[in-house]
């Protein structure tokens, strides 16, 4: 049976980690090499990292970032943020990263889902989406694009479900009603999206105690579970999650 | 010594033994790989694209293995190992482990993907110090049936018994990426050095 998985994410802007709330208010939460090194060797399960910044002029900076945190990475690492052509997955690949999220250029581009499944294979090809709940049909989400800041009138379910039929390997799912709250995921969300598809949910957004992580598992049906506020600002350690998770009976990797 | 053919994940191959203190060359050539300690044998490709990569080098690997230089397939590396492979086609592999690499069985999720928990036998050297059981990173779709009675296998629960490393003599292989599989994953390299080193 495969374990349940705990991947802190470095979001970053300007070669630092920041984290906010609701996608907003950025704080500082240090270097990203260093970080990434922190979490592989005290037992994360992946790494994930997401260029919030995205800009055409920063792709580079990007790019060579990555190979420094990859250098020090002996987890499986997902890179993520402005990626729109198959050419930089590959960079980003030959950069050391196993897997790439890709969001809103997914939405622009539905195609770029299965091309990149079909060049590298879908375990490589995670989708990203943010999703808000709709204000208009309760019970719904919307996705948003352009880091959250642009709504559309997509379904979130229905489009995780055409992104698992174009090829995606995974779904990594971020709340931002619950975003950097700490007052636990939107497990209403994880689980209808997780009941769509077969692929693995990865849940993000809201986790702040220890019990989130178990309802977001348990009560939201997640495979794996991302956070970054709880655990960059020193509040548990990922072997204090696993060893909690653990303690209720779930498969980790100990 | 890894071999140098052009599949993924190579470089985080290289940089997993360089962390351990292994001088590592990446070279296709014949000469290194009769000067090489040590053989490594990486791979994220397809099974008939990676036999297709490894070309020339294929021989000299071969023939350096069956001479006894400890030799260390990894996923698609590993699977090269064994007789023959039906992924898209039907392909030949080294021969060096007799077996077949067959699509996962239907009936749950594919690809195996993620941490999976692989009980370890006492006799295998690749595990050596690392306890009964331990959960390495698995990501792959097809698996190798094993039918070499002169080889040890570790298995894995994935709703079947799946073989997740073997060991023939010196030739060794495991299915799950050890340069992906944190402080266990670099204990099975630093395993296979310390094995190198002995021969």
């Amino acid at each position: 049976m495969l374990a349940k998985r705990i991947i802190p994410c470095l979001d970053v802007k300007d070669n630092r980690v920041v984290k906010g709330v609701n996608f907003l208010n950025l704080r500082d939460a240090g270097d990203p090499v260093e970080l990434g090194a922190r979490y592989s060797d005290t037992g994360a399960d992946e790494l994930v990292f997401l260029d919030i910044t995205a800009t055409i002029r920063s792709r580079r900076t990007i790019v060579e970032l990555v190979k420094r945190v990859a250098e020090n990475v002996f987890i499986p690492f997902t890179v993520g943020g402005g990626i729109s052509q198959v050419d930089q997955i590959d960079e980003l690949l030959r950069s050391g990263a196993e897997k790439v999220s890709i969001n809103t250029a997914a939405v622009q581009n539905p195609a770029l889902i299965a091309e990149s499944a079909k060049r590298f294979g879908s375990q490589c090809v995670v989708l990203a989406i943010d999703a808000r709940r709709s204000k208009t049909r309760p019970g719904h989400w919307q996705v948003c694009v352009k880091a959250g800041t642009e709504p559309t009138d997509i379904d979130v379910v229905e489009w995780a479900r055409q992104g698992q039929d174009r090829g995606a390997g995974e779904i990594l799912l971020t709340s931002m009603d619950a975003d950097g709250t700490c007052a636990g995921y939107d497990n209403e969300l994880n689980r209808a999206v997780h009941d769509a598809v077969t692929i693995p949910v990865i849940a993000s957004g809201g986790a702040g105690q220890l019990d989130h992580l178990y309802d977001a598992i348990v009560v939201g049906h997640a495979d794996a579970v991302l956070m970054a506020s709880i655990t960059h600002f020193g509040d548990y350690t990922i072997r204090q999650m696993k060893e909690y998770l653990a303690g209720r009976g779930l498969p980790m990797n100990l | 010594m890894v071999i140098d053919y052009n599949v993924g994940n190579v470089e985080s191959v290289c940089k997993a033994f360089k962390h351990i203190g292994c001088q590592v060359t990446l070279s296709r050539h014949p000469a290194d790989i009769e000067r090489a300690e040590g053989l490594v044998l990486p791979g994220v490709a397809a099974f008939g694209y990676a036999i297709q990569a490894l070309g020339d080098a294929a021989g000299p690997v071969r023939q350096a293995a069956l001479a006894g230089k400890p030799l260390l397939g990894i996923c698609v590396g590993y699977q090269l190992l064994f007789d023959s492979s039906s992924e898209y086609g039907e392909h030949r592999g080294l021969g060096l482990v007799s077996g077949q690499v067959v699509p996962i069985p239907a009936g749950r999720v594919i690809p195996h993907m993620g941490w999976n928990r692989v009980d370890l036998p006492k006799d295998m050297g690749l595990f050596a110090g690392l306890g009964d059981a331990r959960y390495f990173y698995f990501a792959h779709s097809f698996y190798a049936r094993i039918t070499d009675p002169l080889a040890r296998t570790a298995h894995s629960d994935y709703g079947f018994s799946l073989p997740a490393a073997v060991q023939k003599g010196t030739i060794y292989g495991t299915q799950f990426h050890p340069e992906k599989s944190s402080h266990q994953g670099l204990a099975v390299l630093r395993n296979f050095h310390e094995i190198c080193k002995q021969s």
